[in-house]
């Protein structure tokens, strides 16, 4: 099997084919905004970061504006500036033209001010979208996608269709050579000792419980336990038992293959197969962490249904619930409580919801981006706004 | 809901010995358990409501229970098949303070 795809000059593949209006600051958001508003095929990328921070956090951001702007489904790039914030703007560009992409900068100081900028902006953002338009699609290997993983707004059958669903086309793409990414580090406590199970080596097993007691610490410096008190009374009544139980039902998306790897937040994998990056499990952050990470298509299953998606990510959502399939058909793009219905047992629904991607990775349109819901988008830091 | 033809619970793994509810079942009901591709019948000994689990083995007390083929905690009495599994006789494994407190002193 595979899917249509556009080739960039680093050999990665893209499901579609935007040019990405990149702000490198919270400060510079304006622009991009009405830069992207008035090109078609452009996709705005905007954040609340790139200025008084800390070094660490700083250093963050150029790392994630640095993988978003390589991200295989952006054919162009223009970043756009304020002038005087932390994040290295050229230094940026220069990491994002040596993926072969042509990268424009704007710099709205330099340029005079919002409306020239929205001008000048907008006539680059246009000469971008000619030339990206004249990539045209061609078939690729299931081996070149870049699977981000994701659950949310949970309920009782996310963990037993939607997710253990999911688990099966995370395994059927790093089977078929290609890559899967999972992050929500939050969602592993409890479960992080049977994840290290799962890795490939000791130094990535130590690596998983080193991101997990990283993610607690920072917690606890802020006097919160994330540990104690789960599962809480509501999921206890639900049915949920155990810590080990709740965190599975979670982990369950990442399938049964062997974790090859840990990355730090936004870093784009350097092997292929199962893949953990580091990763609050909030939509906007771990989006924007995937997009960094290089994933050309997100699985989001959920079961209360959650509808965020992302500019330039197909974000494919996955429920097993009737109720949300029905009531939220606007934001929902597969079904799997045909399992509980008895007319597909769990692998059938998996193989399905596996073709099902490939359609959507070739170029279908998922709800999100139809509706326009899909500005689920921040750049994760840890620490203080200065 | 409507589960007339299809399941009413399920185990996501064959090496799972306790299956979820998919709707309230009944004491004495025989509930159609889906496992991959198969579905096997668990006679239902006590009331399991929807989104509880219910053991469709023996399992012996100190017994692992297992879910999504791996170990979701530990049985403190024994719970046989076609009983709810639940807070009331498994506990958890993880985050146990005596437990790590009693591994330190057999090091020791």
């Amino acid at each position: 099997m595979q899917f249509k795809g556009y080739a960039r000059p680093d050999g990665r593949v893209g499901t579609r084919n935007y040019i990405g209006v990149l702000s490198t600051v919270v400060c510079a958001n304006e622009v991009v905004d009405r830069i992207a508003r008035s090109v078609t095929g452009a996709a705005a990328f905007t954040h609340h970061q790139g200025c008084g921070q800390t070094p660490v956090d700083l250093e963050r951001v150029n790392r994630a504006l640095v993988g978003l702007g390589r991200n295989p489904n952006l054919a162009g790039v223009l970043l756009v500036g304020l002038g005087c914030e932390g994040v290295a703007v050229e230094e940026v560009a220069e990491e994002i033209r040596a993926s072969g992409k042509r990268v424009e900068c704007l710099v709205i100081q330099e340029e005079g001010g919002q409306a020239r900028s929205v001008a000048r902006g907008h006539l680059l953002a246009q000469e971008l979208v000619a030339e990206a338009s004249k990539v045209q699609p061609s078939p690729h290997p299931i081996s070149e996608l870049v699977l981000g993983l994701k659950c949310g707004a949970s309920d009782t059958t996310q963990g037993l269709f939607a997710t253990p669903a999911v688990g099966i086309v995370s395994d059927t793409v790093v089977a078929a050579g290609g890559t899967s990414v999972l992050g929500e580090v939050t969602e592993f406590i409890g479960a992080e000792h049977i994840l290290a199970r799962h890795a490939r080596t000791p130094e990535v097993a130590e690596r998983i419980l080193a991101l997990v007691k990283r993610m607690e610490d920072r917690a606890k410096a802020m006097g919160c336990d994330m540990r104690g008190g789960q599962p809480t009374g509501g999921n206890i009544k639900g049915g949920l038992t155990t810590i080990e139980e709740k965190s599975l039902g979670a982990i369950a998306k990442a399938g049964t293959a062997p974790v090859e790897a840990v990355y730090e937040y936004g870093e784009t994998p350097t092997v292929r197969g199962l893949v953990v990056m580091d990763s609050p499990g909030r939509e906007p952050e771990i989006l924007t962490g995937l997009a960094a990470a290089g994933c050309n298509i997100i699985a989001f299953a959920t079961g209360r249904g959650a509808p965020q998606g992302f500019p330039f990510v197909p974000v494919v959502k996955i429920t097993g619930n009737i109720v949300t399939w029905t009531k939220l058909r606007d934001h929902m793009d597969c079904y799997v409580g045909t399992i509980m219905e008895g007319t597909e047992s769990l692998p059938s629904a998996g193989r399905r919801l596996f073709e099902e991607l490939i359609e959507y990775a070739s170029g279908r349109l998922t709800k999100a981006e139809i509706s326009g819901y899909s500005n689920s988008m921040d750049i994760y830091v840890t620490g203080p706004v200065i | 809901m409507e589960t007339k033809h299809g399941i009413d619970a399920v185990m996501l793994t064959e090496a799972d010995n306790v299956a979820t509810a998919l709707k309230d079942l009944a004491q004495g009901e025989e509930a159609r358990v889906g496992v991959g591709e198969r579905t096997v019948l668990v006679p239902v000994r006590q009331v399991i409501a929807f989104g509880h689990k219910l053991a469709v083995t023996n399992i012996r007390a100190g017994g692992e229970i297992r879910k999504y083929g791996e170990v979701i905690g530990r049985a403190t009495q024994d719970i046989p098949a076609g009983t709810h599994a639940h807070v009331h006789n498994v506990e958890s494994l993880r985050g146990r303070g005596d437990l790590e407190a009693a591994r330190k002193t057999n090091a020791v």
